[in-house]
């Protein structure tokens, strides 16, 4: 299950078992893997601390061949701007991104409770549907959507994100709860049946409790991916600035023309970050397990 | 819900079957195969199609090997391993129109003195030899655009192999050690052919987002001619020159790639799952 996935990706390994005197050769490999894993370690870093140090050299302060050197003195001057252009499409996607999460986590947790404890028949037909859903490229559903969402009334509106990221929620959302409620006993369902419960009001009071910890890793899936989107909202939203979001707005700011301003574009870069990198620090291994999840097993 | 996706699948399919190639058409009538065909006459679409086998070739093998190796590094536990684990990881939480902006700078074509980000090193580092146009060369675009590719989804492989690496009970190693084989030969024997289910799991997924990528591209070179691939040019064929019809046959092209790859799979995955009931 993808929960035992990430728990053992996410324990460290208790290496005080290990730690009998390492003979020369013993000691050899560990210097070279903490060489091996430092510099890896500076090669994953490397694009973030571009980004984050050019941010605080100011909007004319970056010279390119000074870029890899961090700044003598802290200067914020690009970021009021950059704020600036950027507080409005935050919030438009602070706004959609969460609507779009909580509808396709409540969805996808009751799809879950129906895929794992009610085997019905074909269950497993439409489950693998279900699963293929995940892979679907957006691109095979573009083209009538935009004509969907015009015929739905919901054409210009930010409701069009809403409307895709939920859709597109859907399936993981559901694998997730499903792989979930697997591990809660069968007797538990059965029990309440044989008192008279119904499948709702086993739903309402037995399974919504325990769900919390699935929630909070469906939520921050669908959170980052629905922030970090870029090809639905440039393309559903035409490109409107009516509509602009964190991606689109930044691609705005740093597309074709704008290169040469690099200490603003960094800027802009970082700021459209900051809100899926803190989620990303604090609740790390949740967003780890839903990473997992997509994998369908280990 | 489910329904209402495949429809939508469904009426790409028909679009891609009409003759709805210009903004003002809306001729739906059917035009059978003639998009399809047409793309293969199409030195853009070929071209976009020979540069997405490219990238998809240095990515996933590129990928996978980094993050096997990731893992080997820390698949024993080593001090500040959480460190490092979310390091490598972080990548997949950004947005890549957001990274692209980095990458972009550090894949700068400029060489000799006014070089900048990795030439930059190069040149600094007395390796001039290595200096070169990165993504906008005609030849080594598409292998320069996977760099950033691996770099974000290293270690996402990684965690999927550390997963796989400790759901390996201690004791086959320890068994393995006793009888005297050597380290190597543990790996090549008793812990890689228990790993044969993750292998799989991670070039499935690994393939299936190379031939639908498009942000990453995007973010770093636009819809430069060198760099396109699928998704790019169906993007352009729609929005600049408003051709549906042929945009939804380039999309159905990608769906079916997907669905060749992934399908299959799927069909293992569950009959595994029945058998271990």
């Amino acid at each position: 299950m993808s929960s035992d996935l990430a728990s053992r990706a996410t324990q460290s390994k208790d290496i005080s078992r290990n730690k009998k005197k390492l003979d020369g050769k013993g000691q050899f490999w560990l210097v070279f893997r903490y060489i091996a894993l430092s510099l890896l370690f500076v090669i994953a870093a490397l694009p973030i601390y571009i980004m984050v140090i050019n941010s605080v050299k100011g909007i004319t302060g970056v010279d390119q061949a000074t870029a890899f050197i961090p700044p003598t003195s802290l200067d914020f001057g690009a970021w009021g701007p950059t704020w600036d252009i950027l507080r409005e499409p935050m919030f438009r996607t602070l706004w959609f991104v969460l609507q779009s999460s909580i509808i396709s986590a409540i969805i996808g947790s009751i799809n879950g409770f129906v895929f794992s404890k009610w085997r019905f028949k074909g269950s497993t037909v439409i489950f693998t549907t279900f699963l293929f859903g995940m892979f679907i490229p957006y691109q095979a559903i573009m083209i009538p959507l935009t004509q969907f969402n015009r015929w739905a009334g919901i054409g210009g509106t930010i409701y069009v994100l809403v409307f895709a990221h939920v859709i597109y929620g859907i399936p993981i959302c559901t694998l997730i709860f499903r792989n979930y409620y697997q591990g809660i006993p069968n007797e538990l369902i059965e029990a309440a049946r044989v008192d008279g419960a119904s499948m709702v009001t086993i739903y309402r009071s037995i399974i919504l409790p325990l769900s919390i910890p699935g929630f909070v890793v469906v939520l921050i899936w669908q959170f980052t991916s629905a922030w970090n989107d870029f090809l639905f909202a440039i393309f559903l939203t035409g490109g409107s600035p009516k509509l602009s979001v964190a991606t689109t707005a930044l691609n705005f700011i740093t597309g074709s023309g704008n290169q040469v301003y690099y200490g603003n574009n960094m800027t802009a870069s970082l700021i459209v970050s900051i809100p899926t990198l803190l989620v990303y620090m604090f609740l790390g291994r949740y967003f780890l397990r839903g990473l997992l999840s997509g994998s369908l097993k280990g | 819900m489910s329904i209402f996706v495949y429809g939508m699948i469904g009426w790409t399919v028909k679009f891609s079957l009409s003759n709805r190639t210009s903004a003002w058409s809306v001729d739906n009538s059917f035009a059978g195969l003639a998009n399809f065909t047409g793309l293969l006459d199409d030195p853009e679409f070929t071209h976009a199609f020979s540069n997405l086998v490219k990238f998809t070739l240095v990515f996933m093998i590129g990928t996978l090997l980094s993050g096997l190796i990731m893992a080997l590094l820390l698949e024993k536990g080593i001090k500040g391993e959480g460190l490092f684990r979310s390091i490598y990881l972080y990548p997949m939480a950004i947005s890549f129109i957001a990274m692209g902006t980095s990458w972009r700078w550090l894949l700068d074509s400029a060489e000799g003195e006014k070089a900048t980000g990795i030439n930059l090193i190069f040149h600094k580092a007395g390796l001039s030899a290595l200096e070169n146009s990165w993504y906008t060369s005609e030849k080594g675009s598409m292998y320069a655009m996977a760099l950033p590719a691996i770099w974000q989804m290293s270690g996402y492989v990684m965690a999927l192999f550390l997963a796989g690496f400790r759901g390996i009970p201690d004791d086959l190693r320890e068994a393995a050690r006793v009888d005297g084989a050597s380290e190597f030969k543990i790996y090549r024997h008793i812990l890689f052919p228990q790993l044969s289910p993750t292998f799989l799991t991670v070039l499935i997924i690994l393939g299936h987002i190379s031939m639908k990528v498009f942000d990453l591209i995007y973010g770093i070179a636009g819809k430069g001619y060198v760099t396109k691939v699928l998704a790019i040019y169906m993007w352009q064929v729609i929005f600049d020159f408003q051709n549906y019809a042929k945009g939804a046959a380039i999309a159905v092209i990608i769906l079916v790639m997907i669905a060749i790859v992934v399908i299959p799979y799927l069909i293992y995955v569950n009959k595994t799952e029945e058998a271990n009931k």
